[in-house]
């Protein structure tokens, strides 16, 4: 088995075993009901998680997602309920504004080599910050597309209801791991998170991956926008207010390492399934307080890192002394 | 030849601190200057947009003025950019701060009650109360800084862990409440005055004084930029890399529990979701806006400073002035990015690169 899988492995094995814990405990973790919410619940999370993954294996980091998350939601409401658009081309504008978004920031990265963590967090206040000026208000959105979207449904024969959320975020991981591991952009990212210099030399075009992954990132935080639009049939500036940290949370604990150049798009999706999968788990307890869903992730991210960190210095992890990995520090 | 070590030795022994001159306390090139001019130009701004702003009143004892409350808003950030200098100089980021606060200020605000409900346990006494806080936000900071500088975990995640635990941790102390006190002496530390000027002025200047010395008057803020510069030069060089970088984490864990007293003594109450929130970026962009890059290495607390009191008269400025009072994000994001354009080499070369012909045309009509 290959070393580098190991992460990947690690993550389905916690993942499975708290599955079975809450299976054991309430036996509807066993029913299509939960299992469909969890993936409605998720969906914007893990559409987001999944771009997410792309930039944080090319080395990089996106901190804008949940502000562009709400920025689309406010955007739709306001041009589809105030100015009456037809809500298939305010799609597809808010998509182009998300795409341009998202390459200005590359642009930013990698011609003005300002840290990409600066970049994308003045891209946070930005997009937050034009949601306000739009409104500050939630408004609900009526239109009939939206009710049509909402009438897709799956319905399985224990009243599990297949959203088209839940149909979205599984398209999108189809999407994800097919440009991930079978395309020439897919490998010139883990070349660039590998080490960029070597990338570099050997031909792969740097620049042009870098500002892509920043692309993506926001086209994908643009379109989870839409998919929350559509499933909550309103737009509300104060949604999402520190998606990013749960999203950056979830890509780690699916396997990627930050230093980039390894990661799975498979191992985000489970990433972002299993703080759902504790969430469900409170709710159906009661008796829990709901801060332990934070101490939780923190252990669960801790335990992570801190495996990772086993597997790739395992002989001196003590040593006081010991000194940093060199050359390797694109990120901010 | 003992006698030739000797000679060697001498002179960097009578100098055991490098280069320290009061006239270099703005140390950086012409950054200091672009810095300072960024705080005037808002300044006046502000004072265009309201003629009062400058104007400072006596009222019961008290400063008065929005100068005043630029100062006084202003100290929370300038306490939190002095621990977040540090660390950044060492090429690390601590995103904890805002957690930390919260947790900090819930520590506070609970054993504080149990001393107002009666308790006779010393520990509950305000100055007890507060030393506990203030030893809480230090062991949050030791825990940031095994994790960067022991198992050598990136910085933004290592932070990234106690961001998102340490408000379920504060929301854990206070059971999910936002208590409320009313001990004065921990009200004290937010709304008092010395002199008429705000208690958090005093704290946050001494802080920024002590902080400065202590690296500045020593070698500490040296090996600091030496370790921020290359990790693994400092170490051959004999510069015990982890134990610079535990320290820095822990002085940014005390300045944030600090900034979560000052924040819980102004509210009167802790709460563990909002106290604190956001408060790391603006931390990180003070930081920044005074010059200290990302990337580590050369470090100046008092220019953070002066990034600080640039966030917080913007702020102010955008409070007062009729403009949209939902736009402070928006033009929070363009300063921040006018800012780095201003620093970034790579911007200047594209701007000297585009005004190039016209410099050809003026040498070709002369």
């Amino acid at each position: 088995m290959k070393s580098r899988f190991f992460p990947l492995l690690i993550t389905f094995l916690v993942f499975i075993a708290i599955y079975a814990f809450c299976y054991y405990h309430f036996s509807s973790f066993g029913s299509m009901r939960v299992v469909c919410n969890l993936l409605r619940d998720n969906a914007h999370l893990g559409i987001a998680a999944i771009g997410m993954t792309f930039v944080i294996i090319s080395g990089g980091i996106d901190l804008s997602v949940g502000s562009v998350i709400a920025f689309t939601g406010v955007f739709c409401a306001l041009m589809i309920t105030r100015e009456g658009m037809d809500p298939r081309l305010v799609f597809a504008i808010v998509l182009g504004m998300g795409t341009i978004f998202g390459a200005v920031m590359g642009v930013f990265i990698y011609y003005l080599k300002i840290p990409a963590f600066i970049v994308t967090l003045s891209g946070m206040f930005l997009a937050r910050g034009m949601a306000y000026v739009l409104t500050t208000e939630s408004i609900r959105i009526t239109h009939p597309l939206y009710i049509r979207v909402s009438k897709l449904v799956y319905i399985f024969p224990d009243k599990g209801r297949f959203t088209f959320a839940a149909g979205a975020f599984l398209a999108v991981l189809v999407l994800g791991i097919y440009i991930a591991h079978f395309t020439r952009f897919g490998r010139n990212v883990y070349a660039i998170g590998g080490n960029d210099t070597a990338a570099l030399m050997m031909g792969v075009p740097v620049g042009r991956t870098t500002i892509m992954v920043y692309t993506l990132s926001s086209f994908l935080a643009t379109f989870a926008g839409i998919v929350l639009s559509l499933a909550k049939r309103s737009g509300d500036s104060t949604i999402t207010v520190g998606a990013e940290m749960d999203v950056i949370a979830a890509v780690v604990i699916g396997g990627t390492l930050l230093t980039g150049g390894v990661g799975y798009v498979i191992g985000t999706f489970i990433g972002v399934l299993l703080p759902g999968v504790i969430r469900t788990y409170l709710t159906l307890d009661g008796s829990l307080s709901p801060w332990w869903i934070k101490i939780v992730i923190g252990v669960l991210l801790f335990g992570f890192i801190a495996m990772q960190k086993l597997l790739s210095t395992r002989p001196k992890l003590f040593s006081f002394r010991r000194q940093t990995r060199p050359a390797n520090v694109s990120t901010a | 030849m003992v006698e030739m070590e000797k000679q060697v030795l001498a002179p960097v022994n009578e100098h055991k601190v490098p280069n320290f001159r009061w006239s270099n306390i703005f140390r950086g090139d012409n950054r200091a200057l672009w810095t300072l001019l960024a705080l005037i130009i808002i300044l006046i701004v502000d004072r265009m947009v309201s003629p009062t702003f400058f104007t400072i009143r006596m009222v019961n004892g008290r400063l008065t003025g929005s100068l005043i409350n630029t100062l006084d808003g202003a100290a929370p950030i300038i306490l939190l950019s002095i621990g977040m200098t540090l660390v950044i100089a060492t090429k690390g980021v601590d995103l904890s701060v805002g957690a930390v606060m919260a947790i900090c200020a819930a520590v506070a605000a609970v054993l504080i009650n149990r001393h107002e409900a009666g308790s006779d346990n010393i520990l509950y006494y305000p100055g007890f109360v507060i030393l506990i806080a203030i030893l809480a936000g230090a062991l949050c900071g030791l825990w940031n800084g095994i994790l960067v500088a022991l198992f050598d975990i990136q910085p933004i995640i290592a932070t990234l862990i106690l961001m998102v635990a340490g408000r379920g941790i504060a929301q854990m102390i206070t059971e999910g409440q936002s208590p409320t006190f009313t001990d004065e002496t921990l009200a004290y530390i937010g709304q008092g005055t010395i002199f008429g000027m705000p208690f958090p002025v005093y704290v946050a200047g001494i802080a920024l004084v002590v902080v400065f010395l202590l690296v500045r008057r020593t070698a500490l803020g040296l090996l600091i930029e030496s370790v921020g510069i290359n990790s693994k030069a400092s170490h051959y060089t004999g510069v015990n890399a982890a134990s610079i970088k535990l320290f820095v984490y822990i002085i940014s864990g005390i300045c944030a529990a600090i900034a979560g007293l000052v924040v819980a003594g102004e509210n009167t109450y802790a709460d563990p979701h909002t106290a604190g929130q956001w408060s790391e970026l603006d931390a990180i962009v003070a930081v920044v806006i005074g010059g200290t890059l990302l990337s580590g290495g050369r470090f100046n607390l008092l220019l953070s400073a002066v990034g600080a009191l640039i966030i917080q008269s913007l702020r102010i400025g955008l409070y007062i002035s009729d403009l949209h009072p939902n736009a402070n994000l928006v033009v929070k994001a363009i300063v921040i990015l006018l800012v780095l354009l201003l620093q970034s080499k790579e911007f200047k070369q594209t701007i000297g690169r585009l005004f190039k012909p016209i410099l050809k045309l003026k040498a070709i009509f002369k």
